[in-house]
């Protein structure tokens, strides 16, 4: 057996301790033929330290496009090329897609826009929204709407808003080569300032954007030391018109091994599958990914692209005997 | 009649790249007129929106 996966069974699976960045690089190293082991471990450690049940989450975009900023892998950036059209999403709509979000058996319902920070019509957009959702479904309502002033903060929390997401997107070292229009340290700020704030902090990125393999676990480490309440963990699906639409999805087992070294740093996290792992996994490589560290799903589409339809993933649950949270048990 | 994926002649060229995409990805491009649509995803479905052409839904 490999060295790193005998370390990780004294230290993450006994005593819930993550493993550091030279760790987490040893596991994103181990040759295919220790994936199975791996995947066991890390399936271990989620069952010890997290529990049988998946947390399932419906998104919606609240304001699609027209986005100021220019994140490489975003095909919502106003200063590319890409076929996404701007678009504000109704109060009525909203409030049933909420409404559907919730007869999956969903607990959390994420509204997302596409904006380096809130402005003034958005965050009365969000007051009357979550207002109106908090009137008519029972459902958490969690936010991320970029970068946030304090006062934004505040407001927020004072609406009801009970997670904040804001993705690191990659590690700090990498993020220049995708992001130019703000920096990795402005998105820390308001993670400090939501997680002080007393909202959950979700926190995650996207594997595939031209990290190397060590990157990808200075990302592990920095997110660890953050300390998310949930991290997303998406895949790059390469878009139309994007600077990244030409490159290559993440290999199905380079996926699976960043999803159980993910979960080797951060032993006690909502590790969440997000976009992309339809066409990075595929239906068995889902299955994988929930036997192999992860905890949480997003059901039905995603923001510009379309997921698998929630019944699907719901039945996969069923049949691999993991209960899907309660509401009551996130309250 | 245009590919509603890439907005390019649905008669010209191979889409069949875009035909398989599509089973992930909502319409962008309007079949009638290549006019790029104004595209709503939710979490159990998609509307998309020609001025021309009115409404299309999953």
């Amino acid at each position: 057996m490999p060295e790193i996966l005998d370390r990780a069974r004294a230290q993450v699976l006994a005593d819930g301790a993550g493993l550091d960045e030279a760790g987490i690089l040893a596991v994103l190293r181990l040759a295919d033929e220790d994936l199975p082991e791996l995947l066991q471990l890390a399936h271990d450690v989620r069952m010890k330290w997290c529990g049988p049940e998946v947390e399932v989450e419906g998104i919606v975009s609240l304001k699609t496009g027209g986005c100021p900023e220019d994140c490489h892998f975003c095909s919502q950036s106003g200063l590319f090329t890409s076929p996404v059209r701007s678009v504000w999403l109704d109060i009525p709509s909203l409030v049933e897609a909420a409404r559907q979000t919730a007869a999956t058996g969903a607990s959390e319902f994420c509204i997302v826009a596409a904006v380096r920070g809130p402005d003034a019509r958005l965050m009365a957009q969000m007051r009357e929204g979550v207002k109106a959702i908090r009137e008519a479904v029972d459902i958490q309502v969690a936010a991320s709407l970029g970068m946030l002033t304090q006062e934004q903060v505040d407001e927020l929390v004072a609406m009801g808003v009970h997670r904040y997401n804001h993705n690191l997107e990659t590690c700090r070292s990498f993020f220049p080569n995708v992001v130019t229009t703000h920096s990795w340290e402005e998105r820390w700020g308001t993670l400090t300032m939501v997680r002080e704030s007393g909202m959950e902090v979700c926190c995650g990125g996207i594997l595939g954007l031209g990290e190397s393999v060590e990157q990808r676990a200075e990302f592990a480490a920095q997110l660890a030391e953050l300390d998310p309440h949930e991290v997303p963990l998406n895949f790059l699906n390469p878009r139309p018109g994007t600077p990244l639409g030409d490159r290559p999805v993440v290999e199905g087992k380079d996926a699976l091994r960043a999803i159980a070294a993910f979960r080797l740093a951060m032993p006690r996290t909502i590790l969440r599958y997000a976009g992309g792992r339809e066409i990075t996994l595929g239906d068995l490589g889902t299955r994988d990914g929930l036997l192999g560290g992860i905890n949480a799903v997003i059901v039905g589409n995603y923001l510009t692209t379309l997921g698998r339809p929630a019944t699907a993933d719901l039945e996969l649950l069923q049949e691999l005997k993991m209960p899907v949270k309660a509401l009551s048990a996130t309250l | 009649m245009f590919c509603d994926r890439c907005g390019r002649s649905a008669a010209e060229g191979d889409h069949s790249a875009c035909a398989a995409a599509r089973e992930l990805e909502p319409p962008r491009f309007c079949p009638d007129c290549r006019r790029r649509m104004k595209v709503q995803v939710v979490p159990a479905g998609w509307t998309a929106t020609c001025v021309e052409h009115g409404v299309r839904r999953s």
